[in-house]
């Protein structure tokens, strides 16, 4: 009997599967350019309960706020050479305001993608004359919440660069390669069962909206490479190194996958 | 984590007499445990805030003891009833000796 009502159930979820990979083969590339069919993306900020929504809306509330607030005063710090990022990006950052929205970039000099956190390291040890500290450094961290504060609101840009295209496509291939001990991709979860329950919790569509992020597990703000790491230990992988070239053409294809959503900085998460 | 010590208080603007208003307060902590291994197999020392203080113009008007399983950057909210105006000075206190204090003022009218 309840063999029978599993294969029926099986059956039922493979048409439901392949309804699913014939409107994908139909529909046009991912993204908000298509203008075709609603927009089905959603936040995790929308499967969040009622009160971590409340406590990431409030700014008074929202932990991430902490490190806003020093990645303010960092802003204005000079450094041991008496320059200051303040100094080159004015006093309340508004040539760089939408700096969180438009990175990873192309960079030109080491032909590579260039995230926010990598860019504000380079620039703090470059002008600033600080030693490197990696994209959950904690200044790095502080002043990375503050720029994505600065462009809360703001859509994600995909710069429209194709020196960026092989990156887009090689972490297109990473999101749908199956890795690790328990053989999942990235697309198994966050494409075909985003909204289901992985345990207790709701699993998310997983758009970078919202980094640095607070989660609630790390009792910390935490980067966007932070979380990808977690998600591949998760899957009894070997997390990529930092500044591999695997992390930034994941980073670039994800953030392309969000394009168009609103930046929340910075969220909360479970 | 902190470069200097951190704390997001909120207090209500434009409070009428007899009000009861909601003062909410964060403050960047570790609240290291004591009860967790480091990488080496060692005990990570306590450092946690064990108390946090308000007053309205020296009288205390709310305080807790905080214990381990208090989670990192500990938020509190309280409720307190606007007879006047006057100064809050919210102070926390912790292990290896660690002492914050905040003034905000409190306008009643």
């Amino acid at each position: 009997m309840t063999r029978r009502a599993g294969a029926a159930g099986a059956a039922a979820l493979l048409a439901g599967v392949l309804a699913a990979c014939s409107l994908a083969g139909s529909a046009p590339a991912l993204g908000p350019a298509t203008g075709v069919g609603a927009d089905t993306r959603r936040s995790g900020f929308d499967d969040m309960s009622a009160a971590l929504q409340a406590l990431q809306r409030d700014d008074t509330q929202n932990p991430g706020m902490l490190w806003v607030h020093e990645g303010q005063a960092l802003w204005a710090r000079r450094a041991g050479n008496g320059r200051s990022c303040a100094g080159c990006h004015g006093a309340d950052g508004d040539s760089v305001a939408s700096a969180a929205a438009r990175h990873p970039v192309f960079d030109a000099e080491t032909r590579r993608p260039l995230t926010l956190a990598g860019r504000i390291d380079r620039c703090r040890q470059r002008h600033l004359g600080l030693p490197e500290e990696g994209a959950d450094g904690a200044e790095v961290l502080a002043l990375s919440a503050w720029l994505a504060h600065r462009a809360r609101g703001l859509p994600i840009e995909a710069p429209d660069d194709a020196r960026l295209a092989p990156w887009r496509e090689r972490g297109e291939t990473l999101w749908r390669r199956r890795m690790g001990q328990l053989d999942l991709a990235c697309h198994l979860c966050h494409d075909e069962r985003a909204g289901e329950r992985l345990g207790g919790a709701v699993i998310p569509q997983g758009h970078p909206t919202g980094y640095p992020t607070y989660r609630l597990e790390w009792q910390s703000l935490g980067s966007l490479q932070r979380r990808i790491r977690g998600c591949i230990v998760g899957v009894r992988a070997e997390p990529f190194a930092a500044d591999a070239d695997e992390s930034l053409a994941l980073e670039v294809w994800m953030r392309r996958r969000a394009a168009g959503m609103t930046i929340e900085g910075v969220a909360v998460r479970p | 984590m902190a470069t200097a010590v951190r704390a997001l208080i909120h207090v209500p603007r434009q409070v009428r007499r007899g009000d009861v208003v909601e003062i909410r307060a964060t403050i960047a902590h570790v609240m290291e445990t004591g009860h967790r291994p480091d990488s080496e197999g060692s005990r990570v020392p306590r450092d946690i805030v064990t108390r946090f203080e308000c007053q309205l113009d020296g009288t205390p008007v709310f305080a807790a003891d905080v214990y381990p399983a208090v989670a990192a950057n500990p938020y509190f909210a309280f409720a307190l009833r606007a007879e006047r105006s006057g100064t809050l000075v919210l102070t926390w206190e912790g292990d290896r000796g660690f002492r914050h204090r905040e003034t905000t003022a409190l306008e009643v009218t």
